[in-house]
């Protein structure tokens, strides 16, 4: 009797044990997954600057990686620099490019997010203004560009409301989806208990579209962030486009991979921030 | 002064199989006080009768009013419990009473609002949680919330639309207890309008269980009187002769509604 007592609280001491040293395998396994997921990454990118060196021994006029990140490091050395106009350092160009997307991005939430709600709740509204939206939305950002530019005969301006536009479907219609998906029992509570517009949008509508806003605002975001390097390619100006155009009309292309690859990062980042944005609300979806 | 039902009669268009008709000519009051369950087959139309009650429907024809006064629309004369619960997910336990209580009665101070959540709350057991979101509580305690939450609005009708179908049957038992004891207690509340799938539910907590049958013919079938004194032990009950009389009656009822329908 004693010895199946003892086998017992044996076997019960290694159950108890083992979630104890299992964390740490379940760590070492996740460890060596990464360590795995960066080796094949920056294996695919070495298979890259390989095939692209390769490129550039056969065509004189492209830039070797070697001197693509030569130029982004005298690029990123210097960044604040000002010689006038047409020459400015990275930073002071990213800087104009990233106000125009903020602006114009602001602007289309400030406009996308009541009109989705407005689009998602009434079903009058969503037949007024869905014709429009549809006709719209396929069209080019960059093909408001003219229109704008007459408007406000200043092509910074007319840059931020190309983002806007960029940034309003995506924005919208996201957040309408949002807003149409509450949830018939949620409704009801509301109307049961008689909850003012303002109760209503507090507590129901807003709570709940909130997912779909973030997501609408993430891909708008994407979306400006690759919209304001043509645009400022097409107005000669500033920012990190005009950068771009700047360095092609001096034929200086090593510079222009700089500038991609700068484009890309910040387009990591952007992404990034707003993935971080998108995973904080639906957690808290999940867990309330 | 009472809930009074009057000739109702509540329609559907349903795509391919045209006009459906769900309460053809219904007549049904309750008296102040009166615990009334709602029973029948699914489809006989129980929870429409409860939504046109709450206002959340408007009926085809005949007329609903609570204390003389015609039902147009939802009012803070009239709570509803619902089946899936309905909390609101984003928002704490306490929240979800009070702010419900407070748009339903924008008359109200605050400081009276937030005192009768405490209230009823407490008397549901979920102050100590008062600070969960709903999907942090087991089942039970949300309908509990649900409950409190129609409380804390002092209606003087209380609609309960399959209120523990959902739950087991012990946490059901409790919360049975528990929801009498508001109504019959402390509470403003007059009259409960309970749907309910279970027949030994409409005989140990209703006064009166109104059994409805499917179309064709009238919805209402008969009107059972349950003649048991209060309050009622479960325990107690289950050999007492009149509870088990009146679950046999209630269960020929819903049998002879069964053959009539196949």
């Amino acid at each position: 009797m004693t010895t199946t007592a003892e086998a017992l609280a044996g076997s019960r001491e290694t159950v108890r044990v083992s979630p104890v040293t299992s964390p740490s395998r379940g760590a070492r396994r996740r460890l060596r997954a990464f360590a795995e997921a960066v080796g094949l990454g920056m294996s695919g990118a070495l298979a890259l600057g390989i095939l692209w060196q390769l490129v550039a021994m056969k065509a004189h006029d492209v830039p070797t990686p070697v001197e693509s990140l030569t130029a982004l490091r005298h690029l990123l050395a210097k960044p604040f620099y000002d010689n006038g106009p047409n020459d400015k350092g990275i930073a002071l160009q990213l800087r104009y490019s990233l106000q125009r997307v903020f602006s114009g991005f602001a602007l289309a939430a400030l406009v996308g997010v009541p009109a989705g709600f407005v689009f998602g709740s009434s079903r009058r509204a969503q037949q007024a203004l869905n014709p429009i939206v549809q006709l719209l939305r396929p069209v080019s950002p960059l093909a408001w560009f003219p229109i704008w530019l007459v408007a406000f005969r200043n092509a910074p301006q007319a840059a931020v409301f190309v983002i806007f536009i960029t940034a309003l479907w995506p924005t919208l219609l996201n957040t309408a989806s949002g807003a149409q998906s509450v949830p018939r029992d949620q409704r009801n509570v509301a109307r049961v208990y008689t909850f003012g517009r303002l109760a209503y949008l507090r507590h129901v509508l807003l709570p709940h579209a909130m997912p779909d806003i973030v997501t609408g605002l993430r891909l708008s975001m994407g979306l400006a962030w690759v919209v304001i390097v043509a645009v400022e390619m097409l107005s000669n100006g500033t920012g990190i486009g005009s950068f771009v155009w700047i360095a092609y009309n001096a034929g200086d292309l090593a510079q222009v991979a700089a500038g991609i690859l700068v484009i890309g990062i910040v387009g990591l980042l952007l992404d990034f921030a707003f993935l971080r944005l998108q995973r904080a609300v639906t957690v808290a979806e999940v867990h309330s | 002064m009472s809930l009074q039902i009057r000739g109702l009669n509540k329609g559907f268009q349903v795509e391919r199989a045209g006009w459906q008709p769900v309460l053809r000519d219904l007549d049904l009051t309750v008296e102040p006080g009166e615990f009334v369950a709602l029973i029948g087959h699914s489809g006989c139309g129980k929870s429409t009768l409860l939504n046109l009650v709450g206002g959340l429907l408007q009926p085809d024809s005949g007329s609903i009013t609570v204390d003389g006064v015609v039902v147009k629309e939802p009012g803070p004369d009239r709570a509803m419990v619902f089946q899936t619960y309905s909390l609101l997910p984003r928002l704490s336990i306490l929240d979800n009473v009070r702010y419900a209580a407070r748009a339903a009665r924008p008359g109200r101070s605050r400081e009276l609002t937030d005192e009768i959540s405490e209230r009823y709350l407490t008397a549901v057991g979920l102050w100590e949680h008062r600070g969960k979101r709903p999907a942090q509580v087991s089942g039970g305690m949300a309908q509990r919330c649900a409950v409190a939450r129609a409380f804390a609005v002092e209606p003087r009708v209380l609609l309960l639309d399959e209120p523990f179908g959902a739950l087991d049957a012990l946490t059901r038992a409790k919360l049975q207890e528990q929801l009498v004891e508001l109504w019959s207690g402390e509470s403003e509340t007059e009259v409960v309008l309970m749907v309910t799938h279970g027949m030994d539910e409409a005989v140990l907590l209703a006064d009166r269980v109104a059994v409805l049958a499917p179309p064709p013919g009238p919805s209402l079938m008969e009107v059972l009187a349950v003649p048991i004194p209060r309050p009622r032990d479960r325990r107690v009950l289950v050999d007492d002769p009149a509870f088990r009389a009146a679950q046999r009656a209630l269960a020929d009822l819903l049998e002879r509604d069964d053959s009539a329908a196949a």
